[in-house]
């Protein structure tokens, strides 16, 4: 018994730095923010003024932030379908055991390594409708002068939503094929013999399978991308007609540039509620599963 | 027993290494403590081209005088300026202030430092050198609050200029026009001969802002420029719906890509024959001439149409920190910046105008004379889109607005979203 308890009493003191710190730097700041969020600080002479929700009501009048919610939807939408879609499609391919596997494998997880400030820069220059794309296309032919991409203000996001995919399909590929690898041949085995179809068995057997890896690479995709920063910054600057604008964005402008640190602090706060909303379902849905 | 010991060595060992990172702080001010008693701090984002180099000039003319001074160029990088001044207001106000750096005069200097009391007054020092007079009195008011002097205006960029293609003009017969009337006609002219009219840049926002402070002048004159930023006039008055406007039109004259580019790939549009006029601030002569062109050869340089006699200014100034380490020594630099051989050094590296209209000209290029000699007899406004006429928020604000605008967005619907911005970001009283 003595023995137990000197044991935990170890672990205990070994996990306490760690705590401490991510007490201290994570919550500590998170809720420093949230006070922040509620005073009248504006401008460089700290006012910490008590105003309660005054900073949410305005920033939710603010035409920009409403735009930037709705960019934030859009992008998370297509950004978590097309990753999804690609991954899946990208792993049931490799899945063949075919000769050129790991080479593949490599390939389409190496944009993963880069840095969102790379990617974004280098699929600038390729959306640009003067020398990117529109290049390639005009010598095959086609008559490239509407064709305006990251200019056009109703295009833009969809370039940016190929960028950020491009970059993190290799990621979804990556968690497929490692749940496809973990689905035992044995059971393939039989459906076949039991006259199931390969689509059959692809909906029936490996889809449902999959489940725990897709509900995971959803919350990995999701939180990246409500909380999107540098590759939309470096791309397109928040893009033609604030159409490629996210909070991320608006809140270092208000923050660092405005001086309006109880804006920038609530901004802060709502991304934080947005990705909780994501996160703590799938906690409590891990911790039952756990159970 | 022993288990125990090892864990509470690496447990003492993980939070021993983990301090000194809360205490950043501290680090800062034992610097400070430490600083040479003869160490003099200038901040700026001045780190390439023709911008350093002047700096040096300032540095070396400093250095000569104050031989036992040691000078540290602490600029930071990065366009415009974002990251200089982020970092600029983590010092301030963490107590760790500079010997003195570079700001915008107006606005970005009155609202942001001298009201929230970060900035010491030189009067003293404007009355002892008896610079009151060499200054134009319009450019004073931009660096004083409540009658007292906080900084001293290094140099002078005109926002008002218009760039032109001179061999576009010379084939196409157009006169450089003056007013607003005459540009949209020379407009049509070249549109119909088939070339891009306007060159204009709106990847970054702020040269369409550029382009609107302009405009602004010239549909509604200096008087009411000054008392919109004032706050005095709704943003939904029809003088400025016509600016607007008058925006819209110009935009339908200028290249199609203006979302990708930047001002100085707008410049070279110009430079290469591509477009035939934009514009920008003055700033656009280095480019043109580090394309080898020359003034009246390649490129021309006039007002922007309809603000002929107005010089809208942009102004870079150095003040003395309320808490600067070394107070004398940031006094006789700015007696450095103040002096005729510091404007005339600084300003022919670094490609703008002296901000004192008694020095002597005949170094400067003709474009830089036409506009000191505009600069000496013009009336004086200073540029929003440059940080000096009005609060940060607002300028962001105003540069998103015109951004959707320029995309295909409607005039009344803009002025509606303006005023709302002015009322917002304190332009117009709540």
């Amino acid at each position: 018994m003595k023995e137990s308890g000197r044991e935990r009493w170890l672990s205990l003191l070994l996990l306490a730095p760690s705590f401490l710190l991510v007490l201290l730097f994570v919550y500590g700041f998170i809720s420093w923010s949230g006070y922040i969020s509620m005073s009248a600080w504006r401008g460089l002479v700290p006012d910490y003024t008590f105003v309660g929700l005054k900073q949410y009501a305005s920033l939710l009048q603010q035409p920009r932030f409403i735009q930037d919610l709705i960019n934030t939807g859009l992008f998370t939408a297509l950004f978590l379908v097309g990753n999804l879609f690609f991954g899946l499609l990208l792993a049931v391919l490799l899945d063949r055991k075919l000769r050129g596997e790991t080479f593949f494998r490599n390939l389409f997880l190496f944009p993963m390594s880069i840095s969102f400030v790379v990617t974004g820069t280098i699929w600038m220059w390729v959306f640009n409708p003067s020398s990117g794309l529109n290049v390639f296309f005009s010598a095959l032919g086609f008559d490239t002068s509407n064709w305006l991409w990251i200019v056009d203000k109703r295009m833009a996001l969809f370039c940016v939503v190929m960028a950020a995919v491009w970059q993190m399909t290799g990621f979804t590929m990556a968690q497929y094929l490692a749940g496809l690898r973990g689905i035992s041949d044995d059971i393939r085995e039989a459906a076949r013999i039991d006259g199931a179809s390969e689509t059959q068995i692809f909906t029936h057997i490996l889809l449902p399978q999959l489940l725990p890896v897709t509900v995971g690479a959803i919350v990995i995709l999701g939180h990246i991308s409500l909380k999107i920063f540098d590759l939309i910054f470096v791309m397109t600057g928040g893009g033609p007609a604030q159409r490629t604008d996210v909070p991320g964005i608006y809140m270092f402008e208000t923050t660092f540039r405005g001086d309006f640190f109880a804006r920038g602090a609530a901004i802060g706060i709502f991304m934080l509620l947005m990705v909780a909303v994501l996160i703590v379902p799938y906690l409590i849905y891990s911790h039952r599963m756990d159970k | 027993m022993r288990h125990t010991w090892i864990v509470l060595l690496i447990a003492v060992a993980i939070i021993g290494l983990s301090l000194p990172g809360c205490s950043g702080k501290g680090k800062n001010d034992q610097a400070a403590d430490q600083a040479a008693p003869q160490e003099l701090t200038i901040f700026s984002w001045w780190t390439a081209g023709g911008e350093a180099d002047g700096l040096n000039e300032l540095i070396k003319l400093f250095e000569a005088k104050n031989p036992n001074a040691k000078v540290v160029n602490a600029a930071v990088a990065g366009g415009a300026g974002t990251n200089a001044k982020a970092v600029l207001k983590t010092r301030m106000l963490g107590g760790d202030a500079p010997g003195t750096f570079q700001v915008h005069g107006g606005a970005e200097l009155i609202d942001t430092w001298v009201k929230a009391q970060y900035m010491a007054s030189i009067t003293a020092l404007f009355n002892e050198d008896n610079l009151g007079s060499k200054f134009p009195a319009q450019l004073l008011d931009m660096v004083s609050s409540n009658g007292l002097i906080y900084a001293v205006p290094a140099n002078i960029h005109r926002s008002n200029n218009l760039w032109y293609n001179v061999k576009i003009f010379q084939d196409n017969g157009i006169e450089v026009p003056k007013t607003l009337d005459e540009w949209l006609a020379a407009c049509a002219k070249l549109k119909q001969a088939g070339i891009t009219p306007i060159a204009l840049a709106s990847r970054n926002s702020w040269p369409v802002t550029h382009l609107f402070e302009n405009l602004l002048v010239a549909v509604g004159g200096v008087d009411f420029y000054n008392d919109l930023f004032a706050g005095k006039i709704a943003w939904d008055d029809p003088k400025v719906m016509q600016a607007l406007s008058t925006l819209e039109k110009l935009v339908a004259y200028a290249n199609t890509d203006h979302s990708t580019l930047t001002w100085d790939q707008a410049c070279g549009l110009v430079s290469q024959g591509k477009a035939a006029m934009t514009v920008m601030g003055d700033w656009a002569k280095g480019f043109f001439l580090s394309q080898g062109q020359k003034p009246g050869v390649e490129f021309g340089a006039a007002p922007t149409p309809g603000t002929v006699g107005t010089f809208i200014v942009v102004t870079d100034t150095f003040g003395l920190p309320a808490k600067a380490p070394n107070p004398e020594l940031t006094i006789e630099f700015l007696r450095v910046v103040a002096s005729i051989e510091g404007q005339v050094n600084f300003n022919l590296k670094k490609g703008s105008i002296p901000a004192r209209i008694d020095v002597p000209t005949d170094r400067f290029d003709e474009v830089a004379k036409a506009n000191m000699a505009d600069f000496a007899a013009n009336q004086l406004v200073p540029s929003c889109a440059h940080g000096s006429a009005t609060n940060e928020n607002f300028v962001i604000a105003l540069n998103n607005q015109l951004n959707v605008f320029v995309n295909g967005d409607e005039v009344d619907k803009t002025a509606t979203a303006l005023e709302a911005a002015a009322k917002d970001s304190g332009l117009r009283g709540e």
